[in-house]
């Protein structure tokens, strides 16, 4: 019965925001739906909360390796939690200047805001700042010419790099103009032009087709793998 | 006349007609190919590489006593790609039931990570091994994409997975976790529709599932009749926009080169229906 009330709402909700993307007197269709799945989200952050809480709290209890971490993940989390619950360090709004929780919780200078600016920030940052090193190991290993293919990549990646810098107007603007077909700023042009983006439109005409013929699997409930259900 | 044209656009997006009309027919396509499939008919289907590994993937883990990883993106199940991703662990996870192989399953959403147990537990049920089912395996880290990205990469170099398997919708993080894969020697099988990801999984990842491959890999993995007949429709609807393609490429060049004006208003309106 759970599984029947599942895919009944699969259907209604799919077919809401079909219907919603033709048909203008239920194009708020699509926001309502929306809206209710911001509800369940809302919901379920409980659940994402007490099973981080769970999960940490038996690493410690069981002292398996790296317990500290989890101590220290539950220390913040219960820290951030509460500096965000009791708006510390915010100031009241100035049209209610004797309420002293007035104010937003992450509004500049409060303690949220600090934290975010001072301490998840530059965390990010550095995680995101990790990509230079990831593309520099993952280019050196795409772009060894071991075979005929790898070899053309490497040579087409050369035009294009070099195409995208001054280095490659300088390296062959001295061609004549009846050759200018041959600069690397051209090729690197008709590369990205011509060969990429034909590539790129037939993944992403495959791609159209696949999410569509998947959607009415899942909205016919051809397909309920995803509920835990066999078909 | 024209009060029952402003009365139809009053209620219908005309703009929209042909992508409608694609659906209509992309849809037919499909639902027939499934009732032929029901009825018996064979469809065959191409091997796709980064799925005939999935088996010798799990298997490896197993032999070498290490867990598997199951990375289902880091969006919400309201996206297509990450119920794809929920379809094709249902499918590793039977897999690694029967294998008895553990599969790990970090999430970066509550509801996805509820699903999931969901998915698993149906799986391990399949198999015939519900006692080897832990939910705890299936588990929420965190909302924030570089949070979740550090945890994932953390547990990588700790735990080092023999397989790992990303398959969802990723951003900025999917060259993290497939080099840091690299790095530690797991066989990685990436499959995802972004296409802007794409590059870094099929440089960093031994199999990638691309775009449609994704979308088909449940199919692929199951190889249940209705599936496979929906492999057959996505087919032929793949078949009529080529060849729709290939008469208005043909059609807009007649019209530039002759400059016929009954050629170039055809061409416009092929244009519009394959959706330009």
């Amino acid at each position: 019965m759970t599984r029947q009330i599942a895919l009944i709402i699969t259907f209604v909700s799919g077919f809401a925001m079909v219907a919603s993307a033709f048909f203008k007197p239920v194009e708020h269709w699509g926001e309502d739906v929306a809206e209710w799945f911001n509800v369940l989200a809302a919901i379920a952050f409980v659940l994402g909360a007490a099973n981080l809480a769970k999960v940490h709290l038996e690493k410690i209890s069981s002292r398996s390796p790296g317990w500290g971490y989890s101590g220290l993940t539950i220390f913040f989390f219960t820290f951030t939690f509460a500096v965000g619950l009791m708006k510390l360090g915010v100031h009241p709004m100035d049209k209610f200047p004797a309420v002293a929780m007035s104010g937003e919780k992450d509004a500049e200078g409060s303690a949220f805001w600090w934290m975010y600016a001072f301490v998840m920030s530059p965390l990010t940052s550095t995680m995101f700042a990790l990509l230079a090193f990831f593309v520099a190991s993952a280019a050196f290993r795409a772009f060894r010419a071991k075979n005929v293919e790898a070899a053309l990549l490497l040579g087409t990646a050369f035009i294009v790099l070099l195409g995208r810098t001054f280095a490659g107007v300088v390296l062959t603007g001295w061609l004549p103009e009846s050759l200018s077909f041959l600069r690397l700023e051209n090729l690197a042009s008709l590369i990205l032009e011509v060969f990429n983006s034909a590539g790129n439109r037939a993944i992403i005409i495959g791609i159209a087709l696949g999410v569509a013929a998947q959607s009415l699997k899942i909205m016919l409930g051809l397909d309920r793998s995803y509920l835990g259900a066999s078909n | 006349m024209e009060t029952a044209a402003a009365t139809a656009s009053s209620w219908f997006d005309g703009d929209r007609a042909p992508l409608l009309g694609w659906l209509i027919l992309l849809s037919m396509l499909v639902l027939a190919s499934i009732a032929a499939a029901r009825r018996g008919k064979k469809f065959p289907i191409r091997r796709i590489a980064g799925l005939v590994a999935v088996e010798e993937a799990v298997g490896r883990a197993t032999e070498m006593g290490r867990p598997i990883l199951f990375v289902p993106g880091v969006q919400d199940v309201d996206q297509m790609m990450t119920i794809a991703g929920l379809t094709v662990l249902s499918r590793v996870g039977k897999i690694a039931a029967e294998y008895d192989a553990q599969i790990e399953v970090p999430t970066a959403r509550s509801l996805v990570m509820t699903a999931a147990r969901e998915t698993m537990q149906a799986s391990y049920m399949s198999a015939g091994r519900s006692d080897s089912y832990n939910p705890d395996l299936v588990y929420y880290v965190t909302d924030e994409q570089f949070g979740y990205a550090a945890y994932v990469t953390g547990l990588m170099v700790r735990k080092k997975p023999a397989t790992c398997f990303y398959m969802g919708q990723f951003f900025a993080e999917s060259l993290i976790f497939a080099e840091t894969g690299n790095a530690i020697g797991a066989i990685q099988i990436a499959g995802t529709a972004e296409s802007s990801q794409l590059p870094f999984f099929v440089a960093a990842c031994d199999y990638t599932l691309i775009g449609e491959e994704f979308f088909a890999a449940s199919a692929y993995l199951s190889g249940e009749p209705d599936q496979l007949g929906s492999l057959r429709g996505q087919d032929l609807g793949k078949s009529a926009i080529g060849l729709l393609m290939i008469v208005v490429v043909f059609v807009a060049t007649a019209a530039a080169v002759t400059g016929v004006s009954g050629l170039t208003d055809a061409a416009e309106w092929l244009r519009k229906l394959v959706g330009g």
